[in-house]
């Protein structure tokens, strides 16, 4: 089937297989493998992206689900050498140490801060509860979440870079 | 990105933001996974559904028909290559001929029994799933304690009762006779579960032969990219060193599971030779939790005597562990050497005798998680100081404090073969125990028992053991190689630095820590050098990550390496500067002639005056750098006390962490933030076990936690805040001064959270339980105690 997807601002159009998990369309045909898959069950999180609005597990959404979609991966969420303030506040809090849960933890900690941009740790624990880092603990994670949210306060943006400031949808999740 | 500005004085001991970030958080990180070369094939494993099972055929004929399959494989195919060995022999031990592809016999579920080779990843699995495997079921046992019973199924022709090896360590009648003649003996059996490491990173293999240069490349998930290339090259593909390169990109955390050499790696290695093409092969999770090395899995008997004044009089311990279906890298070193020589933990036993049978059963193999060995001891060892403070009515913090080794005993010969070179025990405790406002918190939960409410704190004071060593030492011991660790400083023409470690980073930060350890001993900016690792084509050797030895044994061999770099450019510069070579300093970047801080030279004109050559010493040879082989003297033995404060709900059994204290010594400290990062996803791992995880088999040997939510490793929302602190005390064993920290965590965590759930139970006359302390065994056990009378 034919697909055509915007991914981090670029419409890409494409052949695949009716039964190809979008996770594997990111990674293996647009070489975009900053998404991770660390389980086949939706359990861990590391395969999260942000498809029209909202954060997905890539390895449960067929790529065929995604045509005429917006996604956002990790590679897109900076401005050229501009880190986005989740970014900052994970590197400056430790929150990553083998970094292959991070790209994950950031899109879900995203999705949390343009809903709710202050957030208490309960709060912030809570929402990244579909997300699993076995080296951290979780303790700087949730340190460098309300980095990242005091960031946003202080720049008084909106967490969502600019290819994905389009409405909140769930079509075709 | 910017390189990371430093506003210490020294690097050595600041709070750096990590060099090796900036990729991950872009998605620029480089897994395994994520690599790609033309005209790569996927491989697909065809695994054991049965525990036990003769095979009787592989019937290959569809699969090899099915859309996109280049090749299918069997165990027969494969016949010709080794088994593969374990890394560590005992003087009598039974080894398991362990086949990377299963022939005619499969002993546990997931074991490979063919492979498929595709153009896609999915065609793969298709093919796979048209093998069509005959087997002829066996009994199987998956419990250690059944496994050697008599009239247990046999797994191995040749390890009669599925006795792997039996080892002791201490004085056996000495032992015997102080519990004999003790007027108070706490006794009790202790499981501690089997585990499941679960990096998040699932493994992976991407095998690629060159056939102009005979030359084969692997990469791999490997904590350990030399031992991988040394055993699989000359043990089981008969693959000569020089034409063999494995590299070990960024790895996604490891915990012991990426040590061993698996049989996936083996398999992609040789098929990709004997093709002549790049095959991958990536695991899905469900591949990880029956073919990843498990840890763990001891049951002991424990029987530790005292006086009448709680003072400990020995220590008698009876372990049986169970080993898998095959041994592991570490296998046979785990409860032996790493667990056995810890039992005497941070106290003053007179005399200690342990014996370990080691069991094979129907399971997936167990090596190294976490701490190998050490956790097993410490929480024998701090869960039995519990009962026994409760049964002596001592309080738990007094009776460790009245047996601590004390600060002018060291260094302090153990009953169980150690050497502790240094220690400071009390400190620590005490520390842990103001941060918990101790007495309050006592005074607090007997006010909450009134209300109904269980309260409970445990205390766990631990030593560990890091960077096993010496190798001469090691090897009388049985290990198959040398534990020391290398590096090579090259210094370039222009002053920049490169630092190739044959330590291997899984998520532990090496590229920062080895950074600032690099700068700081040679004044440059951390933007001046890069660290290398994780490739055996640009790394002397190297013997890997693991037992918590990456700065403390590769750390000292980069220390070691710049030392002599150092004395190079003095003498050089001396010669330069017409000055005496023994009249020189070196600091801050620069040679000179000391007292006269101005007569010198700069690191980069050394530098280029070394690669230029014009003007050497009479005997000098050109360029600057310098490879370290460091073997270590001894261990280094890094404390503390971890305290956990909880509450368990009686109604539901549910536990929660209120408040989770840690006071560790690991020596020197070269980024605090790094250390505490560690010490904190130790303490959730560890916490883990006590908590949650366990790896359960039915009696089939069917894995019945075989997925994350059935596995339960823990979220976001069922951890605190840790508070941690430190005492400092440097071990004199390495010149750094730095012990380890890796698995302090885990070490210390479990009995802590454990000790604090029994302590909330206390009221209701539980004794023990046994861990993971899951809110149905706790309810079940509060029921039980009320039907008792209890409460």
């Amino acid at each position: 089937m034919r697909i055509s997807v915007r991914v981090n601002g670029a419409v890409g159009e494409h052949e695949v297989e009716p039964r190809l998990l979008l996770v594997h369309y990111l990674r293996d045909v647009l070489g975009l493998t900053g998404t991770h898959v660390g389980c086949d069950t939706s359990q861990c999180g590391a395969c999260l992206v942000v498809m029209d609005g909202v954060s997905v597990k890539s390895c449960t959404v067929l790529a065929v689900q995604a045509d005429g979609s917006e996604i956002v991966t990790i590679e897109g969420l900076a401005r050229g050498n501009q880190l986005h303030p989740l970014q900052k506040g994970f590197w400056e809090e430790h929150g990553l140490q083998c970094g292959f849960c991070t790209p994950g933890m950031i899109i879900a900690a995203y999705d949390l801060l343009r809903e709710n941009p202050d957030p208490d740790e309960a709060t912030i624990r809570a929402r990244l509860e579909g997300n699993l880092c076995r080296c951290t603990g979780y303790h700087n994670i949730v340190k460098a979440v309300q980095s990242a949210a005091r960031m946003l306060a202080a720049s008084g943006k909106a967490p969502a870079p600019s290819s994905a400031d389009r409405p909140r949808s769930t079509a075709g999740v | 990105m910017t390189s990371t500005q430093v506003p210490t004085d020294r690097i050595f001991g600041a709070r750096v933001k990590r060099v090796e970030d900036p990729r991950f958080i872009t998605g620029r990180g480089l897994f395994t996974d994520d690599i790609k070369l033309p005209g790569t094939l996927y491989a697909s494993f065809v695994r054991s559904p049965h525990a036990h099972a003769r095979i009787t055929d592989v019937d290959t004929t569809q699969a090899r028909a099915t859309a996109g399959v280049r090749a299918v494989y069997t165990g027969k195919d494969l016949s010709a290559l080794g088994p593969i060995p374990p890394g560590w022999l005992l003087p009598e031990i039974n080894i398991p001929e362990h086949r990377a592809l299963a022939i005619d016999h499969v002993c546990h579920v997931g074991e490979a029994v063919a492979v498929v080779i595709a153009d896609s990843p999915y065609r793969a699995r298709d093919a796979a799933d048209q093998v069509v495997v005959s087997y002829d079921e066996l009994p199987a046992v998956a419990d250690a304690m059944k496994a050697r019973a008599a009239g247990a199924p046999q797994i191995h022709s040749n390890a009669a009762g599925n006795i792997c090896f039996r080892w002791s360590i201490g004085d056996r009648e000495k032992t015997d006779a102080a519990i004999r003649s003790a007027p108070r003996v706490v006794r009790q059996r202790l499981v501690n579960q089997r585990l499941i490491p679960n990096a998040i990173e699932p493994r992976a293999s991407l095998a690629s032969y060159n056939p102009a240069t005979d030359e084969l490349t692997l990469y791999v998930t490997s904590q350990n990219p030399h031992v991988h290339r040394l055993i699989m090259g000359a043990f089981v593909l008969a693959m000569p060193e020089h034409k063999f390169r494995v590299i070990s990109p960024d790895v996604g955390g490891g915990f012991g599971s990426k040590i061993f050499i698996y049989p996936e790696e083996v398999v992609v290695s040789w098929a990709s030779k004997t093709l002549g093409l790049s095959i991958k092969w990536t695991a899905e999770r469900r591949e990880s939790f029956v073919t990843d090395s498990h840890g763990r899995d001891h049951v002991s008997d424990v029987e530790m005597a005292f006086d009448d004044g709680g003072h400990v009089l020995g220590l008698r311990v009876r372990t049986v562990a169970n080993v898998g279906a095959y041994l592991t890298l570490f296998g046979p070193c785990i409860p032996t050497y790493l667990y056995g020589t810890v039992l005497n933990g941070a106290y003053k036993f007179p005399t200690i005798h342990c014996e370990v049978e080691a069991v094979i059963t129907n399971t997936t193999p167990v090596d190294a998680y976490r701490g190998a060995g050490r956790p097993e001891s410490t929480y024998l060892l701090e869960r039995t100081m519990d009962i026994a403070a409760h049964e002596m009515g001592i309080d738990p913090a007094e009776l460790r404090r009245r047996n601590f080794i004390e600060r002018g005993q060291f260094p302090y010969q153990t009953p169980v073969a150690l050497v502790y070179d240094s220690g400071n025990y009390a400190p620590a405790l005490n520390r842990a125990l103001d941060m918990a406002g101790y007495e309050a918190f006592r005074a607090e939960q007997a006010a909450a028992r009134k209300q109904g409410r269980y309260l409970g704190i445990g205390i766990s004071s631990y030593i560990e053991a890091c960077g096993i060593a010496p190798s001469q030492v090691v090897g009388s011991l049985g290990a198959q190689a040398g534990l020391w660790e290398s590096a090579t400083v090259r210094l370039h023409p222009t002053g920049k630095v490169s630092v190739f470690t044959g330590s291997q980073t899984q998520g532990q930060g090496h590229e920062t820590t080895f950074t600032q350890l690099a700068a700081d001993a040679l004044g440059v900016p951390m933007s001046d050098v890069e660290v290398v690792h994780g490739d055996t084509g640009r790394i002397p050797f190297g013997m890997g990550t693991y037992g918590s030895r990456s700065l403390a044994v590769g750390g000292s061999a980069i220390h070691t390496a710049i030392e002599k770099i150092k004395d190079k450019a003095k003498t050089l510069a001396a010669h330069l500067l017409e000055a005496s070579p023994d009249d020189m300093e070196y600091a801050n970047g620069r040679a000179y002639v000391r007292g006269s801080p101005d007569k010198g030279k700069s690191l980069p004109e050394i530098c280029l005056a070394a690669y230029l050559a014009h003007r050497m010493p009479a005997g000098m040879e050109p360029g600057l750098e310098a490879t370290s082989f460091y073997d270590p003297s001894n261990f280094t033995f890094p404390f503390g006390t971890h305290i956990a404060i909880v509450e368990v709900d009686i109604a539901t059994g549910q536990t929660t962490i209120r408040r989770y204290i840690a006071v560790d010594d690991v020596g020197r400290v070269i980024n605090p933030m790094i250390v505490e990062g560690q010490l904190h996803g130790g303490i959730a791992q560890g916490t883990a076990q006590a908590l949650w995880e366990a790896a359960v088999y039915d009696d089939n040997g069917q894995l019945l936690t075989g997925s994350l939510m059935d596995y339960g490793p823990p979220k976001a929302d069922q951890l605190p805040m840790f508070e941690t602190d430190r005492t400092e005390t440097p071990t004199p064993m390495n010149p750094l001064g730095a012990k380890g920290v890796g698995e302090a965590g885990t070490i210390a965590s479990t009995p802590a959270v454990a000790n604090a759930v029994l302590d909330a139970l206390s009221p209701f006359g539980i004794r023990h339980l046994d861990i993971p302390l899951t809110p149905a065994r706790v309810w079940q056990a509060v029921q039980d105690a009320r039907a008792r009378g209890g409460r």
